[in-house]
């Protein structure tokens, strides 16, 4: 991990453990609510070794990056700027899972200049939350971590059958979920909550869009995943069979390829 | 306010059983897991070979560092027992010495319950300080013992959920407090319990190991175990654990507390332990272990009702001295057994023969049913008497320094007529009574 200061709070950023080139493109990754950079081990290292920068930050109050958590996704958008700022990175591709994709959907439109191509996994606009989850998570309360982990996988995820050998995805989610720190998940599912798409400029059709949905998702049903798709002008959209909101997890592989072939990455 | 939330619904442990990690074979419709009878799996092209070895994608490479048959009996324990992840492994030794050699080295410390399986005694004792890592023993029972022992650089707290021979009961959340007070993680073989009776982590343990030949494939035909990872440990709370915080050289630099998170422990016992050491299981045991954990809830409900059958009988049977099972109330840790292992304390006890050391051996050779040999857990009723087998050289001062009595006889109660079993112990009581009047 590495560590870089964006707006006076420490930040923490996995890098695929790459040995990028000066000039090397870069791909920065989202986490989503209550999770930390580890989420995309796979992806990272897959584009660290083809040559990119990779930056995957855990979020402020996330993971082994300084408090405060932020709670809203606009915030968050000029948070992304903000450490590409202090990294010194003019462009990227940007990739985010679930909250993430909403960061990454509202800094393409924010921050224009800033993201070559935009990568949305397990996206929905709006992202409404159940009034039982934000109840919970605004109390701390355990059932929290097991509604959000629970409903984030498929049905068949919920028996495992991940592909990772040995793995169990379900505990794996859960135990991420309970490292958070008190009030982090709460803001997460509330900046979720309150994501107004229509506060945003739309994304420019320069920009190349790439939106994976999971068929069986149930946090971010495809339906969700594909309207807001096709409401991006220059937008890819690939569906994942038999897989849920947790795809990282469940469809590793087929994730890895849907990202390889939008960044032009031959595999 | 907090009481008023609650999470939804998780499938049971009974379904887990036999659905964990499994679904039909998408290629052959195969209902039942298939045995991966291979040693090693085609790569579509070079890409996805660096992939796979890179840790970029998921997948299978070579059968000693996964293989697809071992993957659905690794993902079946990890669910059973509440982990993230579970190595399948040789044997149960196998088990334990991957999860000591993953968190430490030379120089290194355990602190270990004395109440330990002779095998894990033997590895703690005599084998591993020739590779520099000591271990310090104390009463399972005391846990200022336990905290009193760790030094520097202790690095493991292990213990059995029910000790071997004494069956002490591990008083799992109050030694796993200790060991996370003192920073340190703790690691326990729930062998005897298996994960319908106890599932440790959920007590507060961190790492699991089982050996599988037991009550888990439950018919003695195999030799494995499991390394299981509960991923409620924070490595890097300290510096004392530097093959999950430190670049690891033989890995590119990876840190495995930095990029696998929760999953840090059994990744790196994957990527190093089971690759360097290659204890793997065969997956022709993989796939007898995962038979045998389809009716895991079946058998040790029989188990422990059987062992309770057989207990009461022998605690009122004339020419017993004593029966030792958590069970019967008569056990110190009675009341401590019916809260961490409220189904049942297994199926393993051990009962003091009067007469001594040759009414032991003429009860044994008295019975027809019990099998004579030296392991337990088996659908089938077994029995040792270890002053005349496992511990023949040793005198009776030497067998009790090591909590051994000249007339323990050690039972693993199976699954047959409860009657036939008693009848049989009556036989065996009938001829130890005559050795011990002669």
């Amino acid at each position: 991990m590495k560590n870089i200061e964006v707006n006076g709070n420490s930040v923490a950023y996995a890098t695929g453990t790459g040995h990028p080139a000066a000039d090397a493109p870069v791909i920065l990754f989202v986490h989503g609510a209550g999770m930390d950079h580890s989420v995309w081990v796979m992806p990272a290292r897959f584009f660290a070794r083809h040559g990119y920068r990779v930056i995957a930050p855990d979020l402020p109050g996330h993971g082994l990056s300084a408090p405060p958590a932020i709670d809203s996704v606009a915030d968050y958008a000029d948070w992304i700027a903000a450490l590409l700022d202090a990294l010194a990175i003019d462009r990227c591709v940007l990739v985010g899972h679930s909250m993430g994709s909403l960061i990454a959907y509202a800094t393409a439109a924010s921050h224009p200049q800033r993201i070559d191509k935009v990568a949305l996994l397990g996206t929905s606009a709006p992202m409404p939350v159940s009034d039982a989850l934000l109840g919970a998570a605004a109390d701390d309360h355990p059932a929290a971590f097991a509604m959000g982990n629970t409903w984030s996988h498929s049905p068949t995820g919920r028996l495992g059958r991940g592909g990772t050998p040995g793995t169990w995805n379900l505990m794996s989610g859960l135990r991420l979920l309970e490292r958070s720190a008190p009030g982090v998940y709460h803001a997460d599912l509330a900046a979720c909550n309150g994501f107004d798409q229509a506060a945003f400029p739309a994304v420019e059709s320069t920009t190349p869009a790439l939106v994976i949905a999971g068929a069986k998702d149930q946090m971010t049903p495809p339906k969700a995943g594909i309207k807001v798709a096709a409401g991006l002008p220059n937008c890819t959209q690939v569906t994942l069979p038999d897989c849920g909101h947790s795809m990282l997890s469940e469809a590793p592989n087929a994730v890895l390829d849907a990202l390889a072939a939008f960044a032009g990455v031959a595999t | 306010m907090t009481g008023e939330h609650r999470g939804p619904p998780q499938t049971g442990f009974d379904t887990l059983a036999l659905h964990a990690g499994q679904s039909p074979d998408p290629t052959t419709g195969a209902r039942a897991t298939p045995i991966f009878q291979s040693a090693s799996f085609v790569f579509p092209d070079s890409d996805h070979a660096v992939g796979l070895f890179n840790i970029e994608r998921a997948g299978h490479v070579y059968s000693r560092l996964s293989n697809p048959t071992n993957a659905v009996l690794e993902e079946r324990m990890a669910a059973l027992d509440g982990g993230v992840g579970a190595i399948a492994t040789a044997s149960g030794q196998a088990a334990i010495h991957l999860g000591i050699s993953t968190l430490m080295g030379a120089g290194d410390h355990i602190v270990a319950s004395r109440s330990l399986y002779g095998g894990t005694h033997n590895l703690l004792e005599y084998t591993l300080p020739r590779f520099g890592i000591e271990t310090t023993f104390v009463d399972p029972r005391d846990m200022d013992a336990f905290a009193g022992a760790i030094r520097d650089n202790t690095k493991l707290v292990f213990g059995e959920v029910l000790g071997n021979p004494g069956l002490e009961v591990l008083d799992i959340p109050r030694l796993a407090a200790v060991a996370h007070a003192a920073g340190l993680p703790l690691m326990v073989d729930a062998t005897f319990a298996t994960p319908y009776l106890c599932r440790p982590i959920e007590h507060g343990a961190d790492i699991v190991v089982h050996s599988a030949t037991k009550f888990l494939s439950g018919h003695g035909v195999v030799i494995g175990g499991v390394l299981i990872d509960g991923g409620t440990f924070d490595w890097r709370s300290s510096d004392r654990f530097p093959t999950l915080t430190e670049p690891y050289t033989g890995f590119h630099n990876l840190v495995f507390a930095d990029e696998f998170g929760p999953q840090a422990f059994i990744t790196r016992a994957r990527k190093e332990g089971i690759r360097d050491f290659g204890a793997c299981m065969a997956p022709m045991t993989a796939f007898q272990v995962l038979q045998g954990l389809e009716t895991l809830p079946l058998r040790m409900t029989r188990h422990v009702d059987n062992a309770r059958a057989v207990a009461e009988f022998l605690a009122g049977a004339d020419g017993v001295v004593a029966v030792n099972y958590p069970e019967l109330d008569t056990h110190p840790d009675h009341a401590l057994a019916k809260t961490l292992l409220p189904k049942g304390a297994g199926a393993i006890f051990g009962f003091e023969i009067a007469g001594g050391r040759g009414a032991g051996r003429a009860f044994i050779e008295a019975l027809e049913l019990f099998s004579h040999l030296a392991n337990v857990g088996d659908a089938k009723s077994l029995v040792i008497h270890p002053a005349s087998t496992t511990h023949h050289r040793m005198d009776s001062d030497a067998l009790a320094a090591a909590g051994i009595g000249e007339g323990l006889i050690r039972l693993s109660i199976g699954l047959e007529d409860p009657r036939d079993l008693i009848g049989d112990l009556k036989r065996g009581l009938r001829r130890a009574a005559k050795v011990a009047a002669a």
